[in-house]
């Protein structure tokens, strides 16, 4: 009697240890198709892109010869556009996450300012593209410019700030903030002595996250009038004469390396292909770089924060 | 149903040489939900009062009440009066600033809670926060802190290091010079030895002995033994309500309060 008891609820352990079974091999072949397809792609960027790229590729202008077309504009087009979006998203995303998470009161109005905080990071980037164009471009007379770029691409990336500025702060235990108040600190020095640079890990992860979301982004620079063949650089931000630093650029013509790319892919011959192929490898790297760049803070500076 | 020493043979005339603070019909609010009931009690001077009973009874609410630390959160809501002396100002008024009352009242939680920053600058940081830049002046008021709360000698020669290096009852310590580097009129503790080994314990409860001839305490505890080692007087209360108050000897030897007497010999919570 006994013993039959036994090898039902064997039987029973056995049957309910298959979906265990099942649940792990379907899982691993999700997990699988979203690894190899990256990894196949990237492979064959590899492949193909890996011997174009030389000292070359990168001083050159792009031209009519593939053989001897480069990215310069585009890297640094790229660059100069990441430099106005993190100079924008960063002090205004940290402002609204610290006001939202220790100024704001808790009511109506400050509900609905989140639910639509959340919600923008869901807007496709083209509508972004479309309010830049009429507001940065036209509006406000900024032009096909790096600067109506970097904005348009600050302002996409303003919720990711925001909400990683938000949840880095509610990582950090009441305890602390509640010490800091009780010693009669107030809100500002209480945000600005402990809870900025406690959440510092989290906001900075945050905003290199975003700013790799940014960097591949093409609707929006088409949209705003990006050029897709651009043979100069943008002035220099630093001159030889007082005041030494020139903002110039801001104004610029430019373009991007996603919008290089698609310039090339868009061409028939097949070397153009090739040299999309190099700069879409540049591009993976450059994203993966800052990816990196982003653990490696967040490890750092996790380190010497234990509660 | 409220019965405080007013009426005992604890309390001598002149109240206002004696009293560092007085609760007068205190009630709080969560929302709708009524954490303390008209609760009426006084703070001698330079006394430990321990506040006892059952989990969930409002003590660290009503310890709460005195550095307004309620106001850090929004729907809370304080009734009455809370005098300090000798100034007599209402600490819950509307007209003074909770920012004012901490600088005065200090607290010590229930888990140590250093900032994760250096050993002195955890001292130092109320000083920081009133404005003092002088590195003399900071150096000095650290020391003077350190001492007094008995970590001066184990914390002296690594004053930069992390506060995170200490041991959890040397933490609690570095909170406690905290909160005195400020030299504060009250020192609020909250259940201070319960995440800490007996040892560390027994070291608090020293420290609290020696720090009452310079500082009025309010110390919350869940340890009825601790309250009869450390308090000069103990109020005993249940949901939300001061049941008895009086000298700690008369509560534990002969309280006057039937349910006070349950608490405490161990029928009831």
């Amino acid at each position: 009697m006994k013993d039959k008891d036994l090898g039902e609820i064997r039987a029973i352990i056995a049957r309910h240890k298959l979906w265990d079974l099942i649940f792990m091999i379907v899982g691993i072949f999700a997990l699988m198709i979203a690894v190899l397809t990256f990894m196949a792609l990237f492979a064959h960027m590899l492949i193909d892109g890996l011997p174009r790229l030389s000292w070359d590729f990168f001083t050159s202008f792009p031209s009519r010869r593939p053989g001897s077309a480069g990215i310069l504009s585009a890297w640094v087009g790229t660059t100069l556009v990441m430099l106005v979006t993190a100079a924008a998203a960063v002090p205004m995303g940290i402002g609204a996450g610290v006001y939202l998470e220790e100024y704001a009161s808790k009511n109506i109005i400050t509900e609905i300012i989140e639910i639509n905080v959340t919600n923008l990071a869901g807007v496709p980037s083209i509508i972004y593209g479309l309010l830049a164009l009429s507001l940065f471009v036209h509006q406000f007379g900024f032009g096909q410019s790096i600067l109506s770029a970097g904005l348009a691409l600050a302002l996409l990336i303003l919720p990711v700030v925001i909400v990683a500025t938000r949840e880095a702060i509610r990582a950090i235990p009441v305890v602390i903030r509640e010490g800091a108040y009780a010693l009669g600190a107030t809100k500002w020095q209480t945000v600005s002595d402990h809870l900025l640079p406690y959440s510092a890990a989290g906001i900075l992860t945050g905003v290199i996250i975003g700013l790799a979301r940014a960097i591949g982004e093409t609707a929006p620079i088409i949209t705003i009038g990006a050029l897709t063949f651009i043979a100069f650089l943008p002035p220099s931000p630093v001159k030889a004469e007082f005041p030494f630093i020139s903002f110039e650029w801001l104004m610029a013509p430019f373009t991007v390396m996603p919008i290089q790319m698609f310039n090339w892919v868009s061409r028939p011959e097949e070397a153009f292909q090739i040299n999309a192929a190099a700069a879409g490898l540049v591009l993976v790297v450059m994203t993966l770089a800052m990816n990196a760049i982003a653990i490696y803070l967040r490890y750092r500076m996790r380190k010497n924060l234990k509660w | 149903m409220v019965e405080n020493s007013a009426g005992g043979n604890s309390t001598v005339d002149a109240p206002h040489a004696q009293y560092k603070s007085e609760v007068r019909n205190l009630s709080f609010y969560y929302g709708a939900f009524s954490a303390l009931k008209n609760v009426n009690m006084m703070l001698h001077e330079k006394k430990v009062t321990a506040l006892i009973g059952p989990s969930g009874c409002g003590k660290s609410t009503f310890l709460r009440c005195f550095n307004r630390m309620h106001d850090l959160y929004p729907g809370n809501r304080y009734v009455g009066e809370i005098i300090l002396h000798p100034d007599n100002i209402n600490i819950l008024s509307r007209n003074v600033d909770p920012i004012e009352v901490r600088m005065r009242i200090s607290m010590v939680f229930q888990k140590p809670n250093p900032f994760p920053k250096s050993i002195y600058e955890n001292v130092a940081y109320g000083l920081r926060v009133r404005g003092v830049r002088q590195r003399a002046v900071l150096d000095e008021k650290v020391e003077e802190a350190l001492r007094g709360a008995a970590l001066w000698d184990e914390a002296k020669d690594r004053l930069n290091q992390p506060a995170y290096n200490l041991s959890g009852g040397q933490q609690q310590r570095l909170c406690i010079a905290r909160a005195l580097a400020t030299d504060p009129e009250i020192l609020l503790f909250d259940e201070p030895t319960s995440a800490l080994d007996p040892i560390a314990t027994a070291s608090i409860e020293e420290l609290i002995a020696d720090l009452k001839d310079k500082v009025t305490i309010l110390i919350v505890t869940h340890n009825m033994q601790q309250a009869a080692r450390v308090s000069d007087y103990t109020a005993y209360m249940y949901l939300g309500e001061i049941i008895e108050f009086d000298v700690t000897d008369t509560i534990f030897i002969k309280p006057k309060n039937k349910q006070t007497e349950d608490y405490i010999t161990g029928r009831f919570g």
